[in-house]
């Protein structure tokens, strides 16, 4: 059993390679996170879910093994308002803010130019979003990495401090690693397993379950990683 | 609230929705899957508080079962909440009753009746 799993898990992956190396779809977009809501199912569960405006993106470079030393598709997303004469050459002639480079084993065929939508992702399918978390600045080690806190009364002063660092005259340093307070958040996160929820071809928005890094407005890169899988015999 | 959202929201939200307030005694009706087969279970009680915005907006149901509190929250929008039948007007002045849950006996249960000539002069525009 779990060998046919197996089997028909290559499968798809074959088939999603295939899809990728006859360059049907790159499974691959930049998008605009809006926040979050909540959807009713059939049933009336509610799946909470996070609203991205996932394109339209345009192929802005293609790198290659040959010239640049690996594969990639560089995508460039939100048009931009002013664009200085460096970055108006590399794009020619299309208007991108942002732009994301997305390395690839195989290139798919694409063209330069080439407008990608979110029609390449169905609900169903499982993808990874990476985007930069929420910054939290300075914090101490009880929030950056859930230590226990000191009684807050009782002649206690100990309230949030991080206490010992490490023994005395032996080793006489304090060892690397340690865990203490600095610059939490404001780092490149990625959230793997996210459903697809729902899609809108009109309004290029891509609904899926769960939480995605980062404020409202945050830019994140979304890459699918499994395909919808066909519903078998399940109670809608 | 982002423009985008309150679009996706706004689909959700049912039309048909009998008018209630807080205070009010209401018998829910909700659908419950038994057996792979539907039916209807009611639920009567004092409306004790509706709470959030839009598609998103709950509210709680509460009885007193063999002296016991009982309490359920509802969500307005939810597909599984079949409809609702206002059965009495309760003239209340909060917007949460939480207070009933500390009152013991038949106190518990006591909400003034609605005047209804008073309250069209008295209260307009409330909902």
């Amino acid at each position: 059993m779990v060998k046919m799993m197996a089997d028909q898990k290559n499968l798809k992956t074959e088939e999603l390679k295939n899809e990728k190396t006859t360059g049907l779809q790159l499974d691959k977009i930049v998008g605009k996170k809006i926040g979050m809501t909540q959807l009713f199912d059939k049933i009336g569960n509610v799946i909470p879910v996070t609203v991205i405006e996932a394109g339209p993106c345009f192929v802005t470079q293609i790198k290659t093994a040959e010239k640049d030393g690996y594969n990639a598709v560089q995508l460039g997303f939100i048009d931009a308002k002013k664009l200085n004469k460096p970055k108006a050459g590399h794009l020619k002639g299309k208007k991108c803010r942002y732009l994301r480079e997305f390395r690839l084993e195989t290139l798919p065929k694409l063209a330069l130019g080439q407008e990608l939508k979110v029609d390449a992702f169905n609900p169903g399918d499982v993808v990874e979003i990476s985007g930069i978390s929420i910054g939290k600045g300075f914090a101490g080690t009880v929030k950056k990495y859930h230590h226990g806190r000191g009684p807050m009364t009782h002649g206690s002063k100990s309230h949030r401090i991080p206490g010992s660092i490490g023994a005395g005259t032996t080793p006489g340093r304090v060892l690397k690693g340690r865990k203490m307070s600095g610059r939490m958040g404001g780092v490149i996160v990625l959230e793997v397993n996210l459903g697809v929820v729902q899609i809108d071809l009109e309004k290029n928005l891509l609904l899926v379950k769960g939480s995605v890094p980062g404020k409202a407005g945050n830019i994140v890169t979304i890459n699918r990683v499994a395909v919808a899988k066909p519903i078998v015999g399940k109670d809608e | 609230m982002s423009k985008i959202i309150n679009e996706i929201e706004s689909k959700q939200i049912k039309k048909d929705i009998t008018e209630f307030k807080v205070g009010d005694t209401v018998k829910v009706f909700s659908k419950i899957v038994e057996g792979g087969k539907e039916r209807l279970q009611g639920f009567e009680g004092i409306v004790i508080k509706r709470q959030g915005p839009g598609a998103r907006e709950a509210f709680v149901v509460r009885k007193i079962v063999q002296g016991i509190g009982v309490e359920k929250l509802y969500l307005l929008h939810s597909p599984r909440v079949d409809s609702i039948q206002v059965l009495k007007k309760g003239r209340v002045r909060r917007a949460k009753l939480h207070y009933l849950r500390g009152r013991v006996g038949s106190r518990a249960t006591k909400v003034a009746e609605e005047k209804v000539v008073a309250t069209e002069g008295a209260l307009p525009g409330t909902n």
